[in-house]
């Protein structure tokens, strides 16, 4: 039998359907009778909603239903909510207005919806959507975070006075102004970190059932947490008590966070099926999806980092604020704070450090996670203030990140991670030896020689996953609990179903965790299914962003396969009257030690179902259940090492190499992680190179709503990368796993700038760095030149 | 209303459907072919991509009148009962999708890719992908897959 266990590179099992054609996407779920369902949204950034007037709409063929606000708020449906509580540094709760799935007085970003146009097919609820009137009063607008806090800014809620959410801070300001002031060396850097859309090709999509007979709802949706929308539907919105509402999120395509968030429309389809009586479908289309999916970062930050002088860091100094947009989506307050600022220690060592976030409200469509989630943000921060400091204290940018390593672990950093484990040095000498650093010289002499500007950048990352200890988020100000949940049933025949909270939109659960089983019982994969994202099949679950799903999930699915091993060895000993702690699991057998007898774990799985002859005491059957809460994050860390040439006459920047080196501790299957790391990568790249979200400065209007608009990257933008791992495993999880889902969106961007502020021989260039800004710099930069 | 006529993978249907009524429409609604997806609405994505007498089209950007007379084979017809093609079996064994979502697409391009140009360097195939986005895989395990078909010679 062909090795499927933990480290195989087994093809995926759900393949198949995906290839031919047979998906089960929420779109192309039918229901029968469903009506169809379109979004009036707000033209304008912000304006104050005086009079809507739906009767030519309602007036209009196949129109079921036009419901707006008023009747939202006649039906007591309640607001959307922000699940982390943040408390700025005076001690003061964050000042969240709050949030209308359809808004009522006043609209405050284009695309915001206003109403919902419920009819029979989708062209006559668009066409009807059209008939909406809406007369609204036009408001000042602002889109910028900067701006947004500045004296006579537009005031976006009233609930925060200069459209500040609040002001955090963490870490010892004391400690780091001493740091500062006894240092040899200072460095500073202001960023952008630019506002992305995360685009799944799979637009959001809904089917919203209501059954009046049972006064029972169903919800299929995109979502890459079905239980959580679940609750929040049932607790916070109270549109159902949760064993009144199933929430299906069958095949769903990507997800990077955006499908996690509980949104408007989805909320107002629940609504719309129980009042207007028919089953309500609605499916984006991109230009939804850009104006209404949360966008992701948006920060501007000045940082600086002290050394001594012999270039060890002794203190780093944050300010950012963060754009949240027009209402606080789902997690939103605690990307910029507790995803964000704890992970500026990076690999190093720095004794101090002192982050200050001011989180604001604009005139944009709201932010929250989008893959990475607040540590691609630190990781750019630290990794290119460690570029900047090897430019100004001419060394070499490995060496100054070498002599900055974390050494000994666990290691507690001065912003409340304590990393378990790691080996940074080992990532950093794979990456470098992987990319003939050593002989980047003469690479780049002989590019010269073609007129081209060669650069090499480096960043070295470290991420926070496997998210989370319950009480530590809780103690955070986090208002769920991170754990998950999983149950085993071994069939009579020994076929194997592990259901699990986790939720696959990509990852290949389907195949992985099925692994995790053929390690421990040695069924073959084909013989476990993996049954996820139903909460009538699953009894809860936190689902997957943050790279949790092995981590997490699968800690969970371990710990009640241990159980139900310990049920069928028991009953194994029995069968073969043999003492239990002679009887091991080998192969999918188990066997007497030291004798011939042995039994299968098929046989055994059919022992306790016909319960013949079971040991004393010992109830039928084959099932195991199992919470597994963390009691630590995982530490996933690498090196990132890309190599870029610059046209100097054209700006275009190619991509010549990316080396990857990642710590993911134990991995189950080479081949999915290796995918994870590639897809990173190039959303990673693609936030470098290409992908901005712009807004107009004056109108408020999303510039860039489109595929055209949006620079996505597409094959011929990105190169074949050069993965490989080496491993630390985890050591606060039964099976060592870190987590590997979002590692290339974290540490690439900084690699990226830093090569192509190396090529050009400049500090500093923006993201993305376009081919005009890219121009533009190489001219500044020779004009420099050339007047010294 | 507009009557469709047209063979869609070897079986011949005719519909009458609104006049407006796009082609992606028509096979994902009419004929509840789901595999051709939509993943924008402008022409960008190609996760809509089918055959249509042969050439690859974004079905998103053809009124499904324009079809009439035509043969299509969509993702649906692409495998010979249970036998997938080579290009359905390479995305596979070299892991070419992750959320599947942009792979019928991706793979219907792919055939056409190899259909008109047989043996593509990398920086070929690449070009030629540019009608199509994946946002999960960083095109990597793609652009492996059709080289390995390309490889074989068993792409047509
Ligand atoms: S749906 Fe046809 S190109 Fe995007
Ligand atoms: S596999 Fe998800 S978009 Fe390509």
């Amino acid at each position: 039998m062909a090795h499927d266990g933990i480290g195989a590179r087994l093809p995926r099992k759900e393949d198949r359907r995906f290839i031919t054609g047979a998906g089960n996407y929420t779109d192309d779920i039918v229901v029968r009778n469903a009506a169809h369902a379109e979004f009036v949204r707000s033209p304008h950034a912000h304006a104050r909603i005086l009079r809507i007037d739906v009767s030519a709409a309602l007036r209009a063929p196949g129109v079921i239903g036009v419901l707006t606000g008023a009747e939202l708020a006649d039906d007591k449906v309640g607001g959307l909510i922000c699940g982390w509580m943040i408390h700025s540094k005076d001690g003061s709760p964050m000042r969240a207005a709050p949030y209308a799935p359809l808004a009522r007085d006043v609209v405050r970003y284009v695309g915001n919806p206003v109403a919902i146009v419920v009819a029979e097919t989708k062209n006559e609820a668009r066409d009807a959507a059209e008939l909406v009137e809406v007369e609204y009063e036009e408001l000042a607008s602002v889109v910028d975070p900067a701006a947004a806090q500045a004296p006579g800014a537009p005031q976006i809620h009233a609930e925060a006075p200069g459209n500040t959410i609040y002001q955090w801070a963490l870490g010892d300001k004391g400690a780091v102004d001493r740091a500062f002031a006894g240092a040899a060396h200072r460095v500073e850097v202001d960023l952008i970190n630019n506002r992305l859309v995360p685009n799944a090709i799979e637009p959001r999509a809904a089917t919203a059932i209501y059954d009046r007979a049972e006064g029972r709802f169903t919800l299929y949706t995109t979502s890459q947490n079905p239980h959580v929308t679940r609750l929040v539907l049932s607790a916070f919105v109270g549109l159902a008590p949760e064993h009144k509402l199933r929430v299906v999120a069958p095949d769903v395509g990507g997800g990077f966070w955006s499908k996690i968030f509980i949104y408007p429309e989805e909320t107002v389809c629940l609504w719309a099926a129980r009042r207007l009586g028919v089953p309500v479908k609605w499916a984006a289309d991109r230009r939804e999806s850009f104006l209404a999916d949360a966008h992701g970062r948006d920060h501007v930050t000045h940082a600086e980092m002290a050394f001594d002088a012999s270039h060890k860091i002794v203190g780093l100094r944050v300010k950012t604020i963060a754009n949240l947009g027009a209402y606080m989506s789902t997690f939103s307050s605690s990307v910029p704070t507790y995803l964000y600022a704890t992970l500026l220690s990076g690999q190093y060592d720095i004794p101090a450090i002192y982050a200050e976030v001011d989180a604001v409200y604009t005139n944009t469509t709201p932010v929250d996670a989008y893959r990475g989630a607040g540590r691609p943000e630190a990781t750019y921060v630290v990794e290119r203030l460690m570029d900047i400091a090897a430019r100004r204290l001419r060394i070499d940018a490995a060496e100054i990140r070498r002599k900055n390593f974390i050494r000994s672990f666990p290691h507690q950093t001065p912003v409340i991670m304590n990393y378990d484990t790691g080996d940074y040095e080992a990532s950093l000498n794979a990456a470098l030896s992987a990319a003939r650093y050593a002989e980047f010289p003469a690479r780049r002499a002989e590019a010269r020689s073609r007129g081209k500007l060669r650069g090499i950048g480096l960043s070295c990352y470290i991420e926070a996953c496997g998210l989370a200890p319950s009480q530590a988020v809780g103690s955070l100000g986090g208002g769920v609990g991170l754990w998950e949940s999983a149950e085993v049933r071994v069939n009579p025949v020994g076929t194997i179903e592990v259901l699990t909270g986790s939720h696959s939109h990509g990852q290949g659960h389907e195949t992985t965790f099925a692994q995790l089983v053929a390690e421990r019982f040695g069924v073959p994969t084909d013989q476990v299914s993996i049954i996820h994202g139903d909460t009538d099949k699953v009894q809860f679950g936190m689902g997957t962003y943050g790279s949790r799903s092995a981590a997490v999930g699968m800690s969970a699915v371990n710990k009640a396969l241990e159980r139900v091993e310990a049920k069928a060895r028991r009953i194994a000993a029995h069968l073969m009257e043999a003492a239990e702690s002679d009887v091991e699991l080998k192969g999918g057998e188990f066997v007497v030690a030291g004798t011939d007898k042995k039994i299968a774990f098929a046989n055994v799985a059919l022992a306790a179902y016909t319960a013949h002859n079971l040991p004393p005491g010992t109830e039928p059957g084959l099932k195991e259940g199992a919470f597994y809460d963390p009691v630590n994050f995982t530490f996933p860390a690498g090196t990132y090492v890309c190599e870029v040439e610059v046209d100097p006459k054209t700006g275009a920047v190619e991509i010549v190499q990316f080396t990857a080196a990642d710590d993911f501790g134990t991995i189950v299957n080479p081949m999915i992680v290796e995918g994870q790391v590639h897809g990173g990568l190039a959303q990673g790249i693609g936030q470098a190179l290409l992908e901005g979200c712009r807004y107009d400065r004056d109108s408020g209007q999303l510039v860039t709503a489109t595929f055209m608009d949006y620079a996505m990257p597409r094959a011929r933008d990105l190169v074949s990368f050069n993965v490989s791992t080496t491993a630390t495993p985890c050591k606060t999880n039964p099976l060592g796993i870190k987590g590997c889902g979002e590692a290339g969106a974290i540490g690439s961007p900084a690699a990226v700038i830093n090569a192509i502020a190396n090529a050009i021989g400049v500090e500093r260039i923006e993201m993305p760095a376009t081919a005009q800004r890219v121009w533009e710099t190489c001219r500044a930069a020779q004009a420099a030149v050339a007047a010294q | 209303m507009a009557q469709i006529n047209v063979k869609v993978n070897g079986r011949a249907v005719s519909k009458q459907v609104e006049d407006r009524t796009l082609l992606v429409e028509f096979l994902r609604e009419t004929l509840g072919l789901t595999g051709t997806h939509v993943g924008c609405d402008t022409g960008q994505c190609g996760a809509c991509v089918v055959h249509l007498d042969g050439r690859a089209v974004k079905s998103c950007t053809m009124i499904a009148a324009q079809a009439s007379g035509s043969e299509i084979t969509t993702i649906e017809g692409l495998a010979k009962g249970d036998e997938l093609h080579p290009m359905q079996a390479a995305f596979h064994r070299h892991h070419a999708l992750q959320c599947g979502f942009c792979t019928p697409g991706m793979i219907m391009t792919a055939v056409d890719l190899l259909r008109r140009i047989p043996h593509p360097d990398e920086a070929t195939i690449r070009a030629n992908l540019d009608g199509n986005l994946c946002r999960c895989t960083g095109y990597h395990n793609i652009v492996k897959a059709i080289a390995a078909v390309a490889e074989s010679g068993a792409g047509v």
